[in-house]
């Protein structure tokens, strides 16, 4: 006996006690996709047969179910499920989540249940399986009438041979990829369905009133619904869909205006308006056999599919996510008529809720149902009726191109109720744009798993905490934050006493990684700066949705504006504007905007309070202090007092607290204009329609240094390439490293050549730092290098500091790429909200 | 870091009695961050000075015990080596206890004799206020002296730094003088190197009697001896007259207990029974709703979790009665992003909030809360500017260094007409605070109630 149920069930296992409800589960399912009373019963009180615990056993039992359902998993229920109440709330989980509540109901008779009780460890009353029996018929009766509509009944000789085929949804074309050319509402309008489809490339023919469609490639049309009413020729646009449909080269979903034409046909009493009269009179005029295959025709379309391994959405109207895929009459109603909010507008017609808005889905949702002046992207959802019948045009979306192909209406066929784009402001942002401008906190504010091109990155709950105080006190706008820095890993320990880092365990890292080459890039002492700069006034609005009076935002690494004084802000990115445009910048990139990620200097512009607090305080402390405590150790000498080592200690001290002074002094001065300032990029991080991730590291120095040419202001960076296999290359590195130390330089980054390097399947180390000897004074105390201290400071642990710098990496170029994707702020913001939370993990803060 | 205590008493070299030290010795002392170096200098009989040499590694400061974790943003760059702190106390306790505690067997009478004693500290800090030193130990009639530095002669336009070389004199008992000394230089430095808890007090106490009781900055030393811990404060102060508990519970007339009570009033005025307290910071002002029976619901938000922590401490929630906790909650969240967790309030307060925001965030804020959160009814308060000119050590900064902006009445008023009219609210207006006939109130406060269509 072969029975067959979708795929999306919620089996409700029915029969008394000893009916072998569990030994038919474990023969016909995963045993994971059963959920037992009995098991409950045994987790929430250590007795399967308490019957005492069965309230809170029925709660795990369908708060398991509950999940399962939510995540789309074939559930089976194995419990008596005799009366109403115990099946009432199963049905009611099935229909919340759009599943198929399916009965199989185990006709088993009493003395049979009796005789299988008695071979059990645990036995029931024989009076209560009596019982149950006599419950099970009164059962069978009900099933119907509670709203069951797939019911089995197993008889007891035909349990052992009971096969279950379950069937996939009709929705389900997750194996189709494409690509598809997905055409909006055409109500009728068979000249610009025609020209439009000849537009994507396909050919049309007809012969004998039949229509044979070649379709571009592997293309295949996807139409969105509404084929029919109010335009001049429905009959016509169906004969070519139905044509398109039955050779295979379209797919199609139905429309509410399909549907009612449907229920007409089936001889239904339904109200002759918004345009049906008029497609009645059209199919007058057809054959009835036209009219049957009509029927028969939108009677065998699904409210939507699946395509494209699940990353491609179309219904009509739409679907929210926990929709998509399953199959429900709530599911069918959604596709074809959206979402009200009960209201209704000044022409009487309800008012449409914009499930868009919530849309947080992975799969892209295009429809039609709703006419629009101009198919717009919202939160990864495309509505593309731009009605065409009331004189717009006809669109289409190329998939997975992304690409919008329109054509206008001829004439206006028919005069809308409400005029089309009733409630939508004239307006310089589009709708996303708009709602970008709020961010909502849930989207944030919790554990959260991010799936990045480089590798997959959790952020904790305690993160996201410090991040979101951060992001509100200090940070920009969201919509300026693209991109964060990722934290950079110094190099390996050195094993030479007189070092804490050294080149040789750089370019180590990247020989023993297989890298040949590498490039060491001079490190900049200032502090962290990352620029987003427009070409004009009008692609700050445009591209970033942002009505601010600049052309543009330099911030921290906590995404925090660098500048307080407005004036030197406004000079600085007018000389830097100034120096894009004179290297041809925009045209050379075709963009009218870049992100670049740079170092400001002097230091002393960011970090005067630090300075202050910190180093200039040490300083001046130890400088006073040291003379006294010498002047009193001499004065014991004289005494007598045998002082001469400690002497010998704090004159030492003095010497290297100068060193100390030395350092930070050249990382200080003045800033009293524009003119004091230097900016040194290091990478060109994105422009339009480019993350530049995939250029090597030598491209990025050159395109660099070509800007920089322009302006004093910038700096283009000293670097070098090694071979890491060549002697006198690593040599030659560590020298020129030696002499820009000794300058006064903090070091140097040593990178791979490519932008993005693995070894294996393993994601290397996209920089490691290596820090001069004299500048690691201010970070690990002016006398580090006294030899006791150095040992002491040699066991730094650097994995953590490595795999944030891994996961903050990944993060910052998935930011941008989402950004230059065009995908919602929500999905930039989560990168870049993780890479601070990452930064508020506590790992060494010297490193 | 270095301590000098001279005497010129006749026969001064009889004070190394009193320090239990031979003055012909250069002694060495384990101390959990380094070495402690006790000698002589000087040791004539017109004479005699006893050097403290704390020698404290840096490096071990980080590396070593896990109680200096408090100081470990200050990193191995540290002033602590250089500084007197209460590393120096700890040391003074460490190696001239017996000379503290009043203990000489060898010369009893010593103990109690008053001694013209001088002590030169090369690195004080005095965080805060430069006369700080001046305040503190005057009224203990000390004859002192004060030197500054500057931050970097580099960089003269860096200002001065909050180091000071001093000297400090006094006829006294060495007891008493090492005693001051003791309890008052952390006070200065305002820093303590170990977790600050209950037994803090009683050292406190014991060590400052009389002399504390009568300072006239004595609610200022036992603050910072205290590390702003309200309830250790307060329980010390117990330890004192009758009369100054009153005083205190009374609590200090300043402007923001006045800026709370006006808001609880007008939030009184109210017919609300829910109230959400965005920014509650640690509970101030949950403390005054909850005592009021009218607010059945009351939702405290901050964006730091760090004070949400505090303030759940503060208002007892892990004794508060099962009746009393049902009325309240706190989340963390922030006026930047969209919450649906604070719709549906009757009230909602923003008691000092708005000008911590950037300007350039604030209509944001605007949406999130009038368009999104829609309370019936939101009470703002703010800094009046205006009033800035009466507070003589603001120059041209703000009221606090975390404000983003501070607007005069105008300024003001016409941000909460904008806000009235976009969202549909209605608003008014007023002071906060003992009212100036030219520059208004200390504080301001905007109310707006809900327009239904």
């Amino acid at each position: 006996m072969e029975i067959k149920i979708p795929e999306l069930s919620l089996v409700i296992l029915m029969g008394a006690a000893g009916s072998g409800k569990s030994t038919f589960a474990k023969r016909l399912f995963l045993n994971t996709e059963v959920v037992s009373s009995d098991f409950c019963r045994a987790l929430v009180s250590d007795d399967e047969d308490c019957q005492e615990a069965n309230e809170d056993a029925f709660a795990v039992v369908h708060e398991i179910v509950r999940r399962r359902l939510k995540r789309g998993k074939f559930t089976v229920v194995d419990a008596t499920n005799l009366h109403t109440q115990a099946r009432d709330p199963l049905r009611a989980l099935a229909k919340k989540y759009h599943f198929f509540p399916v009965v199989v109901a185990l006709d088993v008779s009493e003395k049979t249940c009796k005789t299988q009780n008695e071979q059990r460890e645990r036995q029931v009353a024989g009076s209560v399986i009596h019982r149950q029996v006599r419950d099970f018929k009164l059962a069978l009766k009900s099933l119907k009438n509670e709203g069951f509509r797939l019911i089995f009944k197993v008889k007891e000789n035909e349990m052992s041979a009971v096969k279950f085929t379950r069937q996939p949804l009709w929705n389900n074309k997750s194996h189709e990829n494409g690509p598809f050319d997905i055409i909006g509402d055409v109500h009728g309008c068979i000249d610009e369905l025609k020209t439009l489809l000849g537009n994507l490339g396909y050919t049309i023919e007809k012969n004998d009133n039949k229509y044979s469609v070649k379709a571009p490639n592997t293309r295949k049309a996807v139409f969105v619904g509404d084929l029919v009413d109010r335009g001049p020729d429905s009959c016509e646009v169906l004969r070519l869909v139905m044509d398109m449909v039955a050779a295979n080269v379209a797919i199609c979903v139905p429309g509410n205006h399909d549907a009612k034409l449907m229920r007409k046909l089936k001889g239904r009493n339904v109200q002759l308006k918004h345009g049906l009269a008029e497609t009645i009179a059209q199919l007058e005029k057809e054959t009835p056999q036209f009219r049957e295959r009509v029927k028969e025709f939108i009677f065998s379309l699904v409210s939507h599919y699946i395509l494209d391994n699940g990353n491609l959405v179309v219904a009509h109207a739409g679907l929210k996510e926990n929709m998509q895929g399953r199959g429900s009459k709530a599911v069918r109603d959604f596709c074809l008529y959206g979402e009200t909010t009960g209201e209704t507008d000044e022409f009487g017609l309800p008012i449409r809720y914009n499930w868009a808005s919530e849309y947080k889905g992975k799969a892209m949702v295009v429809y039609g149902h709703t006419p629009i002046p101009e198919a717009e992207w919202f939160n990864n959802t495309l509505n593309i009726d731009t009605g065409c019948v009331f004189g717009g045009k006809l669109t289409a979306l190329r998939y997975p191109e992304k690409e919008i192909v329109c054509v206008e209406a001829a004439r206006e066929y028919s005069k809308p109720i409400r005029p089309i784009g009733t409630g939508m402001v004239t307006k310089e942002l589009t709708t996303q744009q708009q709602y970008d401008d709020l961010l909502n906190v849930e989207d944030y504010l919790h554990k959260q798993f991010i799936e990045t091109s480089l590798r997959n990155v959790t952020i904790r709950e305690g993160n996201a905490a410090a991040a979101l105080e951060v992001m509100t006190r200090y940070a920009l706008h969201p919509k300026w934050l693209i991109y964060l820095p990722a934290t950079m890993s110094p190099c390996e320990t050195s094993k030479d006493p007189q070092y804490l880092e050294h080149p040789l365990e750089a370019f180590d890292y990247y020989r023993q990684n297989n890298i040949e080459r590498v490039i060491c890039e001079e490190k900049h002492m200032g502090s962290r700066a990352v620029i987003v700069i427009c070409k004009d006034k009008e692609t700050v609005v445009k591209r970033f949705g942002i009505q601010e009076d600049r052309l543009g935002v330099c911030y921290t690494r906590s995404g925090r504006n660098f500048f307080e004084d407005e004036v030197l802000e406004k000079q600085f990115f007018s000389r830097l504007h100034a120096a894009l445009c004179a290297s041809n910048f925009w045209e050379k990139f075709s963009s009218n905007w870049v992100c670049l990620d740079c170092e400001l200097m002097p230091w002393s512009v960011k970090a005067q309070l630090l300075l202050e607090d910190q180093y200039a305080a040490v300083a001046t402390a130890s400088r006073t202090a040291t003379p006294h405590v010498l002047s009193a150790l001499q004065l014991a000498q004289q005494r007598g007092i045998d002082t001469k080592n400690n002497i010998e200690k704090y004159q030492e001290r003095e010497k290297l607290l100068e060193a100390y002074a030395e350092v930070y002094r050249g990382y200080c001065w003045p800033v009293k204009s524009v003119e004091d300032l230097r900016l040194a990029p290091f990478h060109i991080l994105a422009t339009e329609g480019c993350v530049h991730s995939d250029k090597d590291h030598l491209w990025h120095m050159q395109n660099i240094a070509e800007v920089c040419e322009h302006d004093q202001m910038l700096m283009a960076t000293k670097w070098k390439t090694i071979a890491v296999n060549n002697e006198e290359d690593v040599a030659e590195g560590l020298k020129w490293w030696l002499d820009l130390t000794a300058s006064g330089k903090e070091g140097m980054v040593v990178k791979p050549i490519d932008f993005v390097v693995h070894h294996g399947k393993k994601l290397l180390q996209p920089a490691v730092k290596c820090r001069g000897r004299e500048y690691l004074r201010i970070t690990y105390g002016p006398e580090y290098t006294l030899s006791e201290n150095i040992v002491k400071l040699k066991n730094r642990a650097l994995a953590r500091k490595r795999n944030l710098a891994l996961q903050e990496f990944s993060l910052g170029l998935e930011s941008l790429q989402r950004f230059v994707d065009g995908k919602p702020l929500r999905e930039v913001h989560q990168c870049v909200f993780g890479i601070l939370a990452l930064e508020s993990e506590a790992v060494d803060p010297r490193l | 870091m270095l301590l000098t205590i001279s005497t010129t008493r006749p026969c001064a070299t009889d004070i190394g009695y009193l320090f239990h030290k031979h003055p012909d010795k250069f002694q060495t002392f384990d101390f959990p961050y380094g070495k402690i170096h006790v000698f002589y200098p000087e040791a004539r009989e017109d004479k005699c000075t006893l050097a403290v040499l704390l020698d404290i590694n840096p490096i071990d400061l980080i590396r070593g015990k896990k109680s200096f974790a408090q100081f470990a943003l200050k990193q191995y760059v540290n002033d602590r080596p250089y500084v007197a702190s209460s590393f120096m106390s700890a040391a003074i306790s460490k190696v001239l206890s017996s000379a503290m505690n009043g203990r000489c067997e060898a010369r009893p009478e010593l103990v109690e004799e008053k001694i013209p004693l001088s002590v030169t500290i090369p690195v004080l800090p005095a965080r805060g206020a430069g006369d700080l030193i001046r305040k503190i130990f005057a009224p203990l009639d000390y004859e002192i002296e004060v030197q500054g530095h500057l931050l970097d002669e580099k960089f003269p336009q860096w200002g001065d730094s909050d180091y000071f070389t001093t000297t400090l004199k006094k006829v006294t008992t060495l007891r008493e003088f090492l005693t001051h000394l003791y309890v008052l230089i952390p006070v200065l430095d305002n820093e303590k190197h170990y977790w600050v808890g209950k037994s803090e007090i009683d050292k406190l106490l014991t060590k400052g009697g009389k002399w504390l009781e009568e300072h006239p900055e004595r609610d200022l030393i036992l603050n910072r001896y205290l590390k702003y811990q309200k309830n250790l404060y307060f329980e010390a102060l117990e330890n004192f007259t009758e009369e100054d508990i009153v005083e205190a519970e009374k609590g200090p007339d300043d402007l923001h207990t006045i800026r709370l009570q006006e808001v609880l009033k007008e939030a009184k005025k109210t017919s609300a029974r829910s109230v959400v307290d965005l920014g509650c910071g640690e509970g101030r002002m949950l403390e005054l709703l909850l005592q009021e029976k009218q607010f059945n619901n009351i939702l405290g938000m901050d964006a730091a979790a760090r004070v949400l922590q505090i303030a759940e401490k503060r208002l007892y929630f892990e004794d508060m009665a099962p009746k009393q906790r049902e009325r309240i909650s706190l989340i963390q969240g922030a006026l930047t992003y969209n919450d649906t967790r604070i719709y549906g309030y009757d009230l909602a307060l923003l008691v000092e909030v708005i000008e911590h925001l950037d300007e350039s965030r604030l209509q944001t804020f605007e949406r999130v809360l009038f368009e999104f959160a829609q309370p019936k009814i939101v009470i703002v308060t703010t800094p009046n500017s205006e009033y800035n000119k009466l507070y003589a050590k603001l120059k041209d900064g703000f009221r606090h260094n975390d404000h983003r902006f501070e607007w005069t009445r105008k300024e003001f008023q016409q941000w909460g007409e904008k806000i009235a009219n976009n969202y549909q609210y209605a608003v008014r207006f007023k002071g906060i605070g003992e009212e100036h006939a030219e520059l208004g109130s200390p504080g301001q406060m905007g109310v707006f109630t809900f327009k239904w269509k």
